[in-house]
């Protein structure tokens, strides 16, 4: 679907067309993971709710240690739990790893340079300095590597659940039922009007028989924006009637029978072992 | 235009009037936004266990009567009452839950009526509206996913599900509350014809239970199937005829004058040729 709506008609990528296009795909790409959501590995088989509650965990876990090799430890458990969860490794660890140098990097630039401390080397560049701190060395590497560990934590508690049970654990959380409620609508149309929003694009661009000018084309997206709030705003008029049809009276009742097995339990027990074991023994390390 | 009749057994289930009417409809006008007039003047009754089909052009307000009979809107002229309630109401807010209880949407789109994560949340909405113990909530949803032999589908996501698949899950999310009455919009549309016919099948079978259906269509082939009566909706928005299936599937110029068939000239090897379409021609 996206493929096509790389290319705007002067051959160039048009940057809205290819931002949606991602963004369509990124949410394609959620959905598919499903595919291992329903798998028959071992995260799958445990409740969602403790599942979030393992989540919840670890990365407290992982936000409170200040240790790489403890870090490390967490991470090569994951591996092992993503492993058993038949979650495929390559796949795993390309999705967290491709980005968090980028983004969490750019956060740490700073702190390399200004932590005060010894200095690994000392380039001078005129008046200014450049030179790189080892205590700011040392946290950007413990940073990167906490918010990889957690990232790992999230992406693997996503890739092992189906959104709607993701979103039904909230509850387990005592997150509220409308909020729980929301997200899932919102989870639900965003993906309809993504498509639509392709479709809009795609049906330009088969009427496209010549080049536009810059101000065309921002006319045509404001009035592309125009046309999808006005069926959005529809949309939300026939869903909330739709929800009157079937009785809803402005309070949110949900459908939650099921119940945590002793395995779920055991699941979420040793998690929480692991836990209070690293920050014991990132205590008893160097 | 017999030939439609003929194409599928007529449905199955005589009219009965004993009762009073459980809609009532007298004059009723609706417009949107003050300005365009969807109904002009209807005047309806429809009887319990009827199964009865408002068979209309685009825009001849269908949908907009099935909203009403929903009570989702209210007349701006005319009486109007439901199942002995002012559907006015209803649309307030009033009577609505004792109303719901008892009356069934399915709206056109169902991409409107699956607004849950799982097709199961959708078919559960209605009935945990109600307040049932989630026993009676699992009851109901299993029964109504069988009905529609759609349990299969219970924990799939409905932007995953085909067309025909969504349709069925959005009656499902609908008979989940054992209405009395169904209503249904369009049900048959933008469905393959394997699928079509199913669905036809499904609401046949509805029908057996005694239930009151109404369905909105234009697709002649399918009124009788489905329909004990039928009711059509000229493009002026009125009333234009009430009969049965026979009635009127036969009336040729019935049916031209509500835009549900068209006359077509074309020529083969010199020969002229003059027949009716029912919708759009493919040569």
């Amino acid at each position: 679907m996206t493929a096509d709506v790389r290319r705007s008609d002067e051959g160039r990528i048009g940057w809205l067309e290819s931002s949606l296009g991602g963004i369509s795909e990124s949410i394609e790409r959620a959905v598919f993971t499903e595919e291992h959501a329903r798998g028959d590995g071992w995260l799958q088989g445990v409740d969602p709710r403790a599942k979030l509650m393992m989540f919840l965990v670890t990365v407290l876990a992982v936000g409170f240690t200040n240790s790489v090799v403890v870090l490390i430890a967490v991470y090569a458990i994951l591996l092992a739990t993503a492993r058993a969860s038949r979650v495929p490794g390559d796949f795993f660890i390309r999705r967290v790893w491709l980005g968090i140098p980028f983004f969490a990097g750019i956060v740490v630039i700073p702190a390399l340079f200004l932590v005060p401390g010894p200095r690994l080397f000392d380039i001078p560049i005129g008046s200014v300095h450049l030179a790189l701190s080892a205590p700011g060395v040392a946290g950007a590497i413990l940073f990167v590597a906490r918010v990889g560990v957690s990232v790992s934590v999230a992406v693997l508690l996503v890739m092992t659940t189906p959104w709607a049970d993701v979103l039904k654990s909230l509850r387990a959380i005592h997150v509220p039922q409308i909020f729980v409620l929301i997200l899932s609508m919102t989870y639900r149309y965003i993906f309809l009007f993504l498509h639509a929003t392709n479709g809009l694009f795609l049906a330009r661009k088969s009427r496209m028989v010549a080049r536009t000018s810059g101000g065309e084309q921002r006319r045509w997206i404001a009035a592309s924006m125009g046309n999808l709030t006005g069926r959005a705003f529809k949309m939300s008029n026939d869903v909330y009637a739709a929800m009157m049809a079937r009785g809803f009276s402005g309070q949110i009742r949900t459908y939650n029978a099921d119940h945590m097995q002793a395995s779920d339990w055991i699941s979420l027990g040793g998690t929480l072992a692991v836990a209070v074991s690293a920050l014991i023994a990132q205590r008893m390390l160097p | 235009m017999t030939v439609l009749a003929e194409r599928i057994e007529v449905a199955d289930i005589a009219p009965t009037r004993t009762d009073d009417p459980i809609f009532h409809l007298r004059g009723v006008k609706y417009v949107y936004n003050g300005r365009h007039t969807a109904l002009d003047g209807i005047d309806l009754d429809v009887w319990p266990g009827e199964q009865v089909v408002l068979l209309g052009a685009n825009g001849s307000g269908k949908s907009t009567l099935l909203k009403l009979l929903d009570g989702i809107y209210a007349p701006n002229e005319g009486t109007m009452t439901a199942l002995g309630s002012d559907i006015a109401a209803v649309a307030s807010g009033t009577d609505s839950f004792r109303f719901h209880r008892r009356v069934g949407l399915v709206f056109q789109d169902p991409d409107v009526q699956l607004f849950c994560a799982t097709v199961f949340d959708d078919v559960a909405f209605g009935p945990l509206q109600l307040g049932m113990t989630q026993a009676d909530v699992k009851e109901r949803v299993d029964e109504s996913l069988a009905q529609m032999d759609i349990a299969h589908l219970a924990q799939r996501a409905p932007f995953e599900l085909s067309g025909g698949e969504k349709k069925r899950a959005a009656i499902a999310s609908v008979l989940s509350l054992r209405p009395d009455v169904l209503l249904l919009d369009e049900p048959t549309a933008s469905l393959d014809p394997r699928t079509k016919w199913v669905l036809v099948e499904l609401i046949r079978a509805l029908g057996r239970d005694g239930r009151t259906i109404i369905t909105t269509t234009h697709e002649l082939e399918i009124v009788p199937g489905i329909a004990g009566r039928v009711v059509v909706l000229g493009e002026d928005r009125r009333v234009l005829a009430d009969g049965t299936p026979d009635e009127i599937l036969g009336d040729r110029d019935l049916l031209l004058r509500a835009n549900l068939i068209h006359e077509h000239r074309h020529q083969h090897d010199g020969v002229v040729h003059e027949h009716d379409h029912e919708g759009d021609h493919h040569p």
